[in-house]
C-alpha cells in the first residue's frame, strides 16, 4: 500500500504539472516519426513552443496529449493507447512472448525426456566390472574359500 | 502419411518464410505511383478524393463537390517560408480567377491547426482551406513538402502539377493552360 503510494506521487505530479521534458519522449513528430526529444525540424520546433504555451496554460498531461492527437490523430503519441484496436499492439508482442516461453519450456522438458539415463557409479570394489548377481557372487565366495583353505 | 512434430514444425517455418519473399516480390512489384508520378509521366489521373474539415469555418469539404470547376489544390504549411512567399500569389490570384470557374483550395497538413487558422488571417486567406493534420493525403498525392500545388480540370483529373513555390505570373500561366484545355 504504501509503496504504491510512494510510486503513484511522482505520476499524479507529472500528470498534473508536466514538464516539457517529460512529453517530448512521449510524442512524435509527424514529419520525421521520431520522438519530439530526438527532433529538430520544424514541426517539432512548433509543438513544443505550442507543449510550453499550454504548460504555462495550466493544462495537464492528458489535456496536452488530446490537443495534440484531435490535431495529428493517434500516431502522435510513442506508444499506442491502452484501449479498442491499439490494445492490440501490447497484446499480441505479450501473446508472442508468453508462446515462445512455452515453446521453449515444452522444447527443454521434450529433450530432457529424450536423454539416456546414466549408469549410477560402480562400486570401487568392481574394479569397474559390473556387480555380481547374488547367486554368483555366493558360489564366487564359496569357490574362493575353498582354493584359500 | 503422418508427419511428426519436428518435420511439421520445419514445413510451418518453410511456409512462412515463402510467404514473407512471396509478399515482398508483390510488394517490388506492385509499387505504388503517386499522382505527382503519373502527371510527370503525361497521364491524367483522376484526382485523390477526400473529405477534410475546414479551417475556415464549421464542417467539412468534400474535393468531389467542386466537380464541374477547375481547382488549384495547394498543399502548405505555417511553418514553411516558401508558403509565407506564396501566400499573396494565391490570393490575388483567387480574386482574379473565381469569375472563370475556378476554386483554390488549400490544404494544410502537418501543421497545428491554431497556427494555421493564424496563418489564414495573417495572410487574409478568403479561398477555402481544410486541415489535415495526420497528412492523410500526402501519400496519395505524392507530396513530398510544402508547398506543392496540382490542376485539376472540371472533369476531376489532374492536369499539371508543381513541387515548390509558384510566383503569381507562374500561377497565371499554369491556369490559363488548364483552362484553355
Amino acid at each position: 500500500m504504501l509503496a504504491a503510494l510512494v510510486l503513484a506521487a511522482p505520476a499524479l505530479a507529472s500528470e498534473r504539472h508536466p514538464t516539457l521534458s517529460e512529453l517530448e519522449p512521449e510524442l512524435v513528430c509527424p514529419s520525421c516519426k521520431t520522438t519530439l526529444d530526438l527532433s529538430t525540424a520544424p514541426i517539432a520546433e512548433s509543438m513544443r513552443a505550442f507543449i510550453r504555451r499550454r504548460i504555462a496554460a495550466g493544462d495537464t498531461k492528458s489535456e496536452i496529449k488530446r490537443r495534440l492527437v484531435a490535431d495529428f490523430g493517434p500516431g502522435v503519441l510513442a506508444t499506442p493507447p491502452r484501449s479498442g484496436f491499439d490494445l492490440l499492439a501490447w497484446l499480441v508482442p505479450l501473446g508472442g512472448a508468453l508462446a515462445a516461453v512455452a515453446v521453449v519450456g515444452v522444447a527443454a522438458w521434450r529433450w530432457s525426456l529424450g536423454r539416456p539415463r546414466r549408469e549410477p557409479a560402480a562400486d570401487p570394489s568392481s574394479n569397474g566390472r559390473a556387480p555380481l548377481e547374488p547367486e554368483l557372487e555366493r558360489r564366487l565366495e564359496e569357490e574362493l574359500a575353498r582354493f584359500d583353505a | 502419411m503422418s508427419l511428426s512434430p519436428k518435420a511439421l514444425a520445419q514445413a510451418l517455418a518453410v511456409a512462412g518464410v515463402a510467404a514473407l519473399l512471396g509478399l515482398l516480390v508483390w510488394k517490388i512489384a506492385h509499387r505504388e505511383t503517386t499522382i505527382a508520378d503519373e502527371v510527370r509521366g503525361g497521364k491524367r489521373p483522376e484526382a485523390p478524393g477526400f473529405t477534410l474539415p475546414r479551417l475556415d469555418g464549421d464542417g467539412r469539404l468534400a474535393l468531389a463537390s467542386l466537380r464541374g470547376k477547375t481547382v488549384v489544390l495547394n498543399f502548405w504549411q505555417s511553418i514553411c517560408p516558401p508558403c509565407e512567399d506564396e501566400a499573396p500569389a494565391f490570393q490575388r490570384s483567387w480574386e482574379r480567377y473565381r469569375r472563370d470557374g475556378v476554386v483554390f483550395v488549400g490544404i494544410d497538413y502537418w501543421d497545428l491547426s491554431g497556427n494555421a487558422r493564424r496563418f489564414a488571417r495573417r495572410f487574409g486567406i478568403t479561398y477555402p482551406l481544410v486541415y489535415d493534420g495526420p497528412g492523410t493525403m500526402m501519400q496519395p498525392y505524392g507530396v513530398t513538402g510544402a508547398p506543392e500545388t496540382f490542376f485539376i480540370d472540371r472533369t476531376g483529373r489532374v492536369v499539371d502539377h508543381h513541387a515548390g513555390q509558384l510566383s503569381e505570373d507562374e500561377l497565371a500561366e499554369r491556369l490559363e493552360e488548364v483552362l484553355a484545355s
